[in-house]
């Protein structure tokens, strides 16, 4: 089956604060969202693989969130877990136009 | 039989002779030291990082009184000997002891010269010299402003930025046109002038100085133009004399110093002369490599262990003021025998002169970047041959400059690293593989490298990780905070303070944080220590709190939160439990319960339904989650407990009162116990009270978690407001010493209990440190209701929806 990614408005970009994560529910999927402080915006699975945390709650430092439970670190760019752990989220494509945040899903 | 070695003066250059001869031979001498500073052996070179705050007056001793023990070293501290007796080979003291010797080192050491100006014995006028000395200046910047520094060399400057570091308007006074001039050529010192003055220093030049005015305190100084200056401290740095005047008397020949030829040998038999007394080859030396290398060579000497002898050294020079990087050394001014290979950079402000004869180096000065300075000096001492070196591009891109991990891969074995103490990176390298080293304070402890001034800690760093390759983790080592650095928690604080940096992110870039944006461990503590240190101006970063703070409620595994209101002293009342009781039913809580801290939780409520459940319950906030005041557990005490003796209950509800939501480098728990039945279990607190008839015991560093810890006594007190006072210096005194995420258990373990027992018992520190807690405790308001009255700290517990 081949997927048909919609690309979906969310919200304003300003009212996304920078370095701290938001949660968004799309089409039945947990999505976390995240502002950086230059300015770029990410959208990764919001769930962490290991225990399964959330994701949207950890600390931003670069374009790496670190989750609340277990301190993994993830990529925001990849959605791949850092070493010395292992895994990977899913990450969606995010465009900002007329100060909206767009997410493909 | 053993030999009879007495040393007079208890200071660096004599303490290395004698370790040096320890090292050697351990069963040849009989040791006695007589020096009349009050301390044993401390690093006088560290006084100016005390003043300014980088370090403490614990840390600069290099042996403590412990190492005279082990080592069979008799000492006699706070006495002064009085007489050299050559001909009955004994010296004698102010207390009337008579200590014979066979050999006897004399290490009297210099004393700061005091200019002969009328006004120079006022009080407030003081020599840079000693630990007394900078304890005086230090208590001085407390309630004074204005002071003069006498002198813009080295230990001037030194002096002057520890001055401003303590909160005092500095002005130099110089008697020559630039700052430095033994050690700097024009150039380099209106550099050092500039950089000076933009920390907010101050210079009189070519001012001289005529009286001290005041009449039983310094209240001013004259200059010979006929102009003055007001002021409440003057410190002389105008250069140092030598301490001769026992070797003198004894007939010894002196000149400025005591006169000593290749083994340290004075003109009388059997005595020796070693550090900064000493007059080698028409010179007093007063820096710290070749006083060790004079010991060092005396060591040889009298243990009959092969050597040379001493001679002779070149000077080489740094500067420690932050922000202020030089290197000087050996010949400073060109002239018509040299040839002067310059770089000025006045865009990177960078200075660098090397003067060259016979293509080889001669001399030194380095301004701005002072990172090549001891592989230069290396070259000046080895006498390298330079032709085949090339001078660098004057424009390179950004990356291309050598770093330390090359430098150190091309250094040769037989180069210093350490200037201060002689230490060659083929000694480091030994001591690395030899004795399995792994940190930057083993090497230290192992082979001194680093143990002075503390400049090389970088190269010896770098020596390491290129020694031990990947099995180095720099991360590992016990010093750095976190991955991001490998500064510690004090020195990271210590440098805010001295750069008076003003937000994290500023930290982090300015102290060379590999990440700039910090990591999950770095965050958090750099946002505590900047709220602690800057309480009234720094802004609270909610995005580098951990999701428990920033969103003041504990986050389950499930993601979702958990609700645990105020219940001071744990009680509750009739209509708080019904609204508990109501909430849980119309939030469907799946789990109410009584915590371990006497409260009741509410556990599993959903992200965005706690503000609900916030506002539906109307109570404050238990902080339950946080890294502050947890609870004051208690028991009903004298209102209806047959066995109380005083109101433990009404204590612990003022108790957490007083100290609540204030963040704290952990979380804390406290405990009020009516009697010593110790029903509230209040000997594994962080504080604990026992109430008795005659008062209140305080207890502190006890931990009923990790690990079990049984509290150390504090003191007895009489008053509920005396048991608030000291529980506020103790929170406060924490606040400030403890790294983040540290227990008080192991703050105190790592403090010492009497370190912190003194504290809190010195009056005039914990009144200080009382009103401190108070300003900052004034700036904290009631974590939920500031949520529920603001819409945009609101949003962050939506969850949005497309």
């Amino acid at each position: 089956m081949i997927a048909t990614k919609e690309r979906i408005k969310v919200m304003k970009v300003n009212d996304l604060p920078k370095q701290i994560g938001k949660e968004l529910h799309i089409k039945d999927k947990s999505i976390a969202l995240f502002h950086l402080t230059n300015g770029e915006v990410y959208a990764i699975g919001s769930r962490c693989p290991h225990t399964n945390g959330p994701l949207a709650e950890g600390i931003v430092s670069g374009d790496y969130v670190y989750c609340p439970l277990q301190d993994w670190k993830v990529s925001l760019r990849t959605g791949e877990v850092q070493k010395p752990d292992d895994g990977k989220v899913e990450t969606y494509e995010t465009e900002i136009f007329n100060d909206y945040v767009y997410v493909k899903v | 039989m053993m030999k009879k070695l007495v040393m007079i003066g208890n200071g660096m250059a004599g303490i290395r002779c004698l370790e040096e001869i320890l090292k050697i031979d351990r069963d040849s001498f009989e040791i006695t030291v007589i020096g009349d500073e009050k301390h044993p052996n401390y690093n006088r070179i560290m006084l100016s990082n005390v003043l300014q705050g980088k370090t403490t007056f614990d840390e600069i001793n290099i042996n403590d009184w412990n190492w005279y023990d082990q080592n069979n070293v008799t000492l006699h501290s706070g006495e002064r000997v009085t007489k050299i007796d050559t001909e009955m080979k004994h010296v004698e003291t102010d207390k009337g002891n008579i200590v014979p010797y066979d050999e006897l080192i004399i290490a009297t050491g210099s004393s700061a010269f005091i200019l002969p100006l009328p006004g120079k014995d006022l009080e407030g006028v003081i020599g840079f010299r000693t630990i007394e000395d900078t304890q005086k200046m230090m208590d001085i910047a407390k309630m004074k402003k204005k002071a003069v520094v006498i002198g813009g060399g080295l230990l001037g400057l030194e002096a002057a930025r520890g001055l401003i570091d303590r909160g005092m308007e500095v002005h130099v006074v110089h008697l020559l046109p630039t700052l430095m001039e033994q050690q700097l050529d024009a150039a380099a010192a209106r550099l050092l002038k500039k950089d000076l003055e933009a920390q907010g220093m101050k210079f009189l030049m070519e001012k001289q100085t005529t009286e001290i005015l005041g009449t039983d305190y310094v209240e001013g100084i004259s200059f010979s133009d006929g102009t003055s200056l007001q002021c409440d401290l003057v410190v002389m740095a105008v250069g140092i004399r030598p301490n001769i005047a026992l070797a003198k008397e004894a007939g010894l020949a002196t000149n400025s110093g005591i006169i000593v030829n290749d083994y340290m040998e004075t003109s009388c038999p059997s005595i020796y002369a070693v550090g900064e007394c000493a007059e080698h080859n028409g010179i007093a030396y007063g820096l710290v490599a070749p006083l060790y290398e004079q010991g060092v060579e005396l060591a040889r000497f009298l243990t009959h262990t092969l050597s040379g002898g001493y001679k002779g050294s070149i000077l080489a020079t740094q500067l420690k003021v932050a922000g202020c990087d030089l290197f000087s050394a050996g010949k400073i001014h060109e002239d018509d025998e040299t040839e002067a290979i310059i770089v000025h950079d006045q865009f990177a402000r960078v200075y660098k002169k090397i003067l060259v004869t016979d293509k080889k180096i001669i001399g030194i000065v380095l301004y701005g970047d002072a990172s090549d300075g001891n592989r230069l000096f290396s070259m000046l001492k080895k006498g390298t041959d330079i032709s085949e070196y090339t001078s660098v591009s004057v424009i390179q891109k950004a990356g291309e400059v050598a770093s330390e991990a090359a430098m150190v891969a091309e250094m040769a074995a037989d180069e210093t690293v350490c200037g201060c103490n002689g230490i060659t990176k083929g000694t480091i390298v030994q001591a690395i593989k030899e004795e399995e080293l792994t940190t930057f304070d083993q090497v230290k402890t192992c082979t001194k490298a680093g143990a002075s001034c503390g400049k090389c800690k970088v190269t010896v760093e770098a020596i390491l990780a290129h020694t031990l390759g990947d099995s180095f983790d720099a991360s590992a080592q016990k010093t750095g905070m976190c991955s991001c650095t490998t500064l510690s928690r004090d020195e990271v604080v210590a440098e805010i303070q001295a750069k008076g940096l003003q937000h994290p992110s500023e930290v982090r870039h300015v102290l060379g944080f590999t990440q700039l944006e910090g990591c999950s461990k770095c965050r958090p503590a750099l946002n505590y220590y900047m709220r602690m240190l800057y309480p009234n101006d720094y802004e609270d970063d909610k995005a580098s709190r951990f999701v428990n703070e920033r969103m003041e409620g504990n986050i389950q595994n499930d993601g979702t939160f958990s609700v645990i209101p105020r219940m001071y002293g744990g009680t509750t009342t009739a209509d708080d439990l019904i609204r508990f009781g109501e909430v849980a039913k119309k939030y469907e809580v799946p789990l109410v319960k009584i915590t371990g801290a006497s409260r009741i939780g509410l556990y599993g409520v959903k992200k965005e339904d706690v503000p609900h459940v916030w506002k539906d319950l109307g109570m404050r906030s238990g902080y339950a989650y946080s890294k502050s005041l947890r609870n004051v557990k208690s028991c009903v005490g004298s209102q209806f407990c047959r066995f109380g003796t005083q109101d433990s209950l009404q204590l612990g509800i003022d108790l957490e009162k007083a100290i609540e939501m204030v963040d704290t480098p952990h979380k804390m728990k406290m405990g009020v116990t009516g009697c010593p039945r110790n029903c509230a279990e209040v000997l594994t607190k962080d504080f604990g009270i026992v109430c008795v008839e005659n008062g209140f015991q305080l207890y502190f560093g006890g931990n009923g978690g990790t690990e079990v810890r049984e509290c150390d006594f504090l003191t007895t007190v009489t008053t509920e407001e005396e048991v608030i006072a000291f529980a506020k210096a103790y929170v406060q005194y924490y606040r400030k010493t403890g790294v983040y995420g540290e227990r008080t258990s192991t703050w105190t373990e790592r403090l010492g209990v009497n370190v912190i027992v003194d504290t809190i018992m010195d009056e005039e520190r914990r009144v200080t440190l009382v009103e401190e807690f108070d300003i900052a405790k004034g700036t904290y308001q009631e974590a939920w209701s500031s949520v529920l009255t603001n819409d945009k700290k609101q949003k962050l517990y939506e969850v949005a929806r497309v």
